[in-house]
């Protein structure tokens, strides 16, 4: 299971739409160990494909050189697919590198730039194995809940 | 000559969950060699064969010296010093295509 918050929800879609027809593509940040989802990093699609993206390589060195000396990983490792479901592709399974990410894809093909529903889902990818599951989106009155 | 070498987490099945592990070579070709002998297995991650015979660098494995990818740098005749950092990191990448290929 996913959790993630609507303030970090809402701004991976909002940069999968502005990205839109191309690939959008970034991560959220957590504290190592602890699977929660905290600090959203934009990247820039390398590829500037509407079928692929990539990570700058010199910028994926400096993301994981800060998450190092904040002791963070990946939690989430998200991208869109601007014209088709989203569900991990075959190249998508194939350059899975972090089994403990939650890997987000995010379907713009209903609305493209613009407002309305897309499709948001979560899976594991490990080994080449593909697991979905599901996502909780925390409105802020229920995390200050869960933190108290 | 040692040289501290970072180990992604994908990797690391193959030093023992080490984050990072050290390393001998004057070139980065002679330092996989090294770190193949101490992790059986872990060349055949970061190298693949080219059409001519020899080895390259796989293409969604990054490997960077003192923050400088190699790619840059002369690839895997990258020259190497005591006390260089060595950082390996496989690409971040995927989408709808059908293949892997770049």
């Amino acid at each position: 299971m996913l959790r993630l918050d609507r303030r970090l929800y809402d701004a991976i879609v909002a940069h999968a739409k502005r990205d839109h027809p191309d690939e959008a593509c970034g991560i959220v940040a957590g504290a190592e160990g602890s699977d929660v989802p905290s600090r959203h990093v934009p990247m820039v699609n390398a590829a500037g494909s509407p079928t692929f993206y990539e990570f700058d390589s010199t910028e994926l060195l400096a993301l994981y050189k800060e998450m190092w000396a904040r002791d963070e990983e990946p939690v989430v490792i998200y991208h869109s697919h601007t014209a088709t479901e989203a569900y991990p592709s075959r190249t998508d399974i194939g350059l899975a590198n972090e089994p403990g990410a939650h890997y987000v894809l995010v379907s713009t093909r209903d609305h493209g730039n613009s407002e309305g529903p897309v499709e948001f889902r979560s899976y594991r990818i490990i080994d080449d194995e593909v697991t979905e599951e599901p996502v909780e989106i925390l409105d802020s009155s229920q995390n200050q809940h869960q933190s108290a | 000559m040692a040289i501290e070498v970072r180990i992604p987490t994908i990797l690391r099945t193959y030093t023992g969950g080490e984050k990072a592990v050290d390393a001998r070579g004057e070139t980065l070709a002679a330092l996989i060699d090294d770190l193949e002998a101490s992790h059986p297995g872990i060349k055949d991650r970061l190298l693949e064969a080219r059409d001519d015979g020899q080895s390259d660098l796989r293409r969604f494995v990054n490997v960077y010296v003192n923050d400088e990818d190699v790619r840059f740098t002369g690839g895997l005749e990258t020259t190497l010093s005591d006390g260089d950092q060595v950082v390996v990191l496989p690409a971040v990448a995927g989408g709808s295509r059908p293949g892997p290929t770049a």
